[in-house]
C-alpha cells in the first residue's frame, strides 16, 4: 500500500485553494483552510455519521446542500461555507433541536462549556421558536459513575459511538421518529446493562445529558466537619489534564499549581497517587514474578483499571484467574491511609475522610465495591476537582507552585506514567527486570510507549524471554483476550486500561470543546507531559523509592507478604451481562 | 416499552428452530433483521428471553437486538392473541371513520391497541393500508377482511372468534 501514490485533489473552500489527498472529506478540507465548519454528531476518532446536518454546505456538483463531515472533496469542487442558505438551514437545525431539549441551562453540568448553546448563540436562534410535544424521560441514576437526563439528550449518537467503540454495546437508540431515545436494552436501567463505567460516552456528550454522578457535596461537608481529618490524593494522569479546566493547553504539567489549589480548598493533606502506583508496582512484579516461577496462571493482566475489571467480571469470567490480585492504586492507597497512615498518626480511621481526584468514572464504582468499600470514602474526577476549585474562588492559573505533603510525596517515574496506555507495564518491567536480575539496568522501554492501541514486545531478563502486550481500549482488550483463549498468541504479561490511550483519556477528564478536540491528538499531547514528568525524575524504578523502603521495613514486610495481601489485594466475582 | 413481569413460556422445540435460524445467518452481515421476523414467527413476539437468546447466538449486544426491534413496527415485544385484529388507520379508511372503529374494538374487548386479551384470545393492532380501500373502513381478523364497517358491527363480529 505505502507505494500507491496517493492522489492530490485541488479544490476551492470560500475562494481559498486547497490541495489534499483524495478521498478527504469537506470537513477536513475546510481545516487546511483554516475555515471550521460547526459539528454536532461528528467527534474525531469516535463519530462520523452525517446525521445532525449542523455540518452542511454548498458544493458545486452537488444537490442541494450537504454534510461536510461525509461528504468527500473532488477535482475543481468548489465549496461554500458560510452562505445564507447554509446558515438558515443550520440554524433551523438548531431550532427544531431545541424543540425538544431541556432547557435548564443555569444549572446545567455543562453550562457555558456546550456545544448546542455555543452553535445556538452563533447563529441566533429562537430557542422557543418549535414547540415540541411534551414528554418526560427518566433520569437514569441507577449507577453510582453516570447521571443520563435524556431530556436534555440531541440524539447526536455519540455516546452510542463512544460505547461501540469501546465494543461495550451498553446502550443504544431505542424507538423510531420523535420518541427516539438511547438507552440500555428494555430501558432497562444502565446498572442491569453491561456498562463498565468507563465513562467515553460523558467525554463524547455534546451537551449536559450525559455526567458524572457527583459527589462534590459530600466532600465539601466532609470539609467543614471538625470531626474529620479529611485527606486528597490525586491520580498520576491529573496533573496532565487540570490546566485544561483553567484554559491551559493541553499537555501542560500543572502538578504544583494542583497540589496548592487542592491544599486551598482546606484538607488535612495532600498526597501523591503516584507514590501507590509504585506500590502496585511493588505487588504486581512480585506477582509476576512469583507466578513464573510456580506456574500458576499466565499471561497475567493487570488490575489497577477498574472498567476493565468489570469488563472481564461481565463478558469473560473464564479469565478472572489471569487477573492480578493487587488492588488498584486508588484502592491501594485507601487502605493505606486507613490502616498504615492512621495507626502511625494515632487517627480512628472513622474520622478519616478519604478523597481520590481520578480521571475516571469508574473508579467512582470501584471505590464503592462489596470487598473495598471502606477505603476511599470519596472519588472525584478531574471535572469535578475543577469545579471545587472555582467555587472556593481560587485564581488557579496565578497560584504558586506547591508540593505534596509527606510521607506520601516523593515517587518514581514509573509511578507518574501509570496515566497513560503502557506506563503500567514499563513501570513492571522496570521493577520486575531489577528483581529477577540485579545487574539489569534499563530503564526505557520504548516498544510498549505511544498511543497505538495494540503493542507487543519480548524482553529478555535473567535469561528468560518475557513475552508483554499493551492494550487500551476495551475493543483492542477484546481482541487481545479472544488471541490468548484460542491460543493463538501467548505472553506472560498483559497491560490493559479501558480508555483509548488510557487514562489521560479517561471518562472523568476534562470536556474540551470539539473545535479542539477535532483538532487536536488529545491522548499524545497529554501523555508527553506524564513522560516529560519520568524522563526528568531522578528516580525512574519504583523499588528504589525511598518511600517504599520505609512503608515496607515499617509495616508490610515485603511484596505479596500476608499483610500485604491482607490489605493491598483483592478478589473479583464473575457477573455475566449480555 | 418497560420490561414486564415474564409470560414467555417458550419450548425446546422453538429454541431449537431459533438457533438453527441464527446458525445458518450468524454469518451474513445485516440478517439480525431477518432473524427477528424469523424468531416473531416461531414465537408470535420478541419478549427479553428471545432477544437474549438471539444476542448472544448472533454476537452483539442485547441493546443492539433491542434498538432494531424497537425500529421497526413490524416487531411486537408483547404477545399475540390467538386472533389478531387489525384496525386499518391508514388515509381512506380514517376519513371513513375508523378510529371509531378502533374504539369500538377497543371498548368491546377492554384492552388498548398494540394489548392483548387477558385469555390470550385476542389482540389488537393498528395498521397502515390493506389495500382494500374501496371497502373502507377496514379492519383485519386474522387473515379474514371486513369492509365498510361500522362501529355498531363491531361486537357481532368478534362474537363469532369468541365461539369459534
Amino acid at each position: 500500500m505505502e507505494n500507491v501514490q496517493q492522489k492530490m485533489v485541488n479544490l476551492k473552500i470560500n475562494g481559498i485553494a486547497v490541495t489534499v489527498p483524495e478521498g478527504t472529506t469537506i470537513l477536513q478540507a475546510a481545516r487546511k483552510a483554516h475555515i471550521e465548519i460547526p459539528t454536532l454528531c461528528y467527534l474525531k476518532d469516535v463519530s462520523c455519521v452525517g446525521s445532525c446536518r449542523m455540518c452542511v454546505v454548498e458544493a458545486t456538483g452537488a444537490r442541494g446542500l450537504v454534510a461536510a463531515c461525509v461528504y468527500p472533496v473532488a477535482e475543481g469542487m468548489e465549496v461554500r461555507t458560510n452562505t445564507e442558505k447554509c446558515r438558515r438551514s443550520r440554524k433551523l437545525t438548531l431550532e427544531l433541536i431545541l424543540s425538544k431539549h431541556k432547557k435548564k441551562c443555569l444549572s446545567c453540568e455543562r453550562n457555558h462549556n456546550c456545544e448546542l448553546q455555543k452553535l445556538s448563540l452563533g447563529y441566533y436562534v429562537d430557542e422557543d421558536r418549535f414547540k415540541g410535544e411534551d414528554f418526560v424521560l427518566p433520569i437514569d441514576m441507577s449507577t453510582p459513575y453516570v447521571v443520563r437526563d435524556n431530556d436534555k439528550c440531541i440524539n447526536c449518537m455519540r455516546c452510542v459511538a463512544a460505547c461501540r467503540k469501546q465494543s461495550v454495546n451498553a446502550i443504544g437508540p431505542i424507538g423510531r421518529g420523535f420518541h427516539v431515545h438511547i438507552g440500555s436494552a428494555f430501558d432497562r436501567p444502565l446498572v442491569d446493562s453491561p456498562c463498565v463505567g468507563c465513562g467515553q460516552c460523558i467525554v463524547a456528550c455534546p451537551v449536559g445529558a450525559l455526567s458524572e454522578r457527583t459527589t462534590t457535596g459530600d466532600v465539601w461537608a466532609a470539609l467543614s466537619d471538625p470531626s474529620k481529618k479529611v485527606v486528597f490524593f490525586t491520580a498520576p494522569s491529573i496533573r496532565a489534564t487540570l490546566g485544561e479546566a483553567f484554559d491551559m493547553p493541553v499537555g501542560t504539567n500543572v502538578e504544583g499549581k494542583m497540589v496548592a489549589a487542592i491544599r486551598r480548598l482546606g484538607p488535612d493533606a495532600v498526597f501523591n497517587m503516584d507514590v501507590t502506583a509504585d506500590l502496585t508496582i511493588m505487588e504486581e512484579a512480585s506477582e509476576l514474578i512469583n507466578r513464573i516461577k510456580t506456574g500458576k496462571p499466565l499471561p497475567m493482566f493487570t488490575s489497577c483499571c477498574p472498567g476493565w475489571i468489570k469488563f472481564v467480571e461481565q463478558t469473560y469470567p473464564e479469565m478472572i484467574p489471569h487477573l492480578s490480585t493487587c488492588k488498584s492504586p486508588q484502592q491501594m492507597f485507601g487502605a493505606l491511609l486507613k490502616s498504615y497512615w492512621c495507626e502511625k498518626n494515632g487517627i480512628d480511621p472513622k474520622n478519616l475522610y478519604v478523597v481520590s481526584i481520578i480521571p475516571c468514572t469508574a473508579k467512582k464504582y470501584e471505590c464503592t465495591r462489596e470487598e473495598m468499600k471502606d477505603d476511599v470514602d470519596a472519588a472525584l474526577t478531574t471535572r469535578e476537582l475543577a469545579r471545587m476549585i472555582k467555587t472556593a474562588g481560587i485564581k488557579f492559573a496565578e497560584l504558586p507552585d506547591e508540593e505534596f505533603d509527606n510521607p506520601f510525596a516523593l515517587a518514581s517515574g514509573g509511578g507518574a506514567i501509570f496515566g497513560a496506555t503502557g506506563g503500567v507495564m514499563e513501570a513492571a518491567l522496570r521493577a520486575a527486570a531489577h528483581m529477577l536480575d540485579g545487574s539489569f539496568e534499563v530503564l526505557d522501554f520504548f516498544s510498549v510507549r505511544g498511543a497505538e492501541p495494540i503493542k507487543e514486545a519480548t524482553y529478555l531478563v535473567a535469561g528468560h524471554p518475557i513475552k508483554v502486550a499493551v492494550a487500551s481500549g476495551l475493543s483492542n482488550a477484546r481482541k487481545i483476550v479472544e488471541q490468548v483463549k484460542s491460543g493463538e498468541k501467548k505472553y506472560d504479561f498483559i497491560e490493559i486500561m479501558a480508555c483509548p490511550g488510557g487514562c489521560v483519556n479517561g471518562g472523568g477528564q476534562p470536556t474540551l470543546s470539539d473545535s479542539v478536540r477535532n483538532s487536536t491528538e488529545l491522548k499524545e499531547a497529554r501523555a508527553k507531559a506524564l513522560y516529560t514528568s519520568d524522563a526528568t525524575n531522578k528516580l525512574r524504578r519504583s523499588s528504589d523509592s525511598p518511600v517504599m523502603n520505609v512503608i515496607y521495613d515499617d509495616y508490610f514486610g515485603f511484596p505479596n507478604s500476608a499483610k500485604a495481601h491482607k490489605l493491598l489485594h483483592t478478589s473479583y466475582k464473575a457477573d455475566k451481562k449480555v | 416499552m418497560s420490561e414486564k413481569k415474564s409470560t414467555f413460556h417458550g419450548t425446546a422445540a422453538q429454541k431449537a428452530e431459533l438457533q438453527a435460524v441464527i446458525e445458518e445467518s450468524k454469518h451474513i452481515p445485516g440478517s439480525l433483521v431477518h432473524v427477528l421476523q424469523r424468531a416473531q414467527g416461531i414465537y408470535g413476539y420478541l419478549p427479553i428471553e428471545v432477544q437474549t437468546i438471539i444476542a448472544e447466538g448472533m454476537g452483539v449486544s442485547l441493546s443492539e437486538v433491542y434498538g432494531v426491534a424497537t425500529f421497526y413496527s413490524q416487531f411486537s415485544l408483547t404477545p399475540k392473541g390467538k386472533h389478531r385484529i387489525s384496525v386499518c388507520l391508514g388515509t381512506a379508511c380514517y376519513v371513513k371513520g375508523s378510529d371509531k372503529i378502533l374504539e369500538a374494538v377497543e371498548k368491546e374487548l377492554g384492552i388498548k391497541c398494540g394489548e392483548c386479551t387477558e385469555d390470550g384470545l385476542f389482540s389488537i393492532d393498528s395498521c397502515r393500508c390493506v389495500g382494500a380501500c374501496g371497502l373502507a373502513p377496514v379492519m383485519m381478523i386474522d387473515d379474514e377482511v371486513y369492509g365498510k364497517l361500522e362501529p355498531g358491527k363491531v361486537k357481532a363480529i368478534i362474537a363469532k372468534y369468541r365461539e369459534a
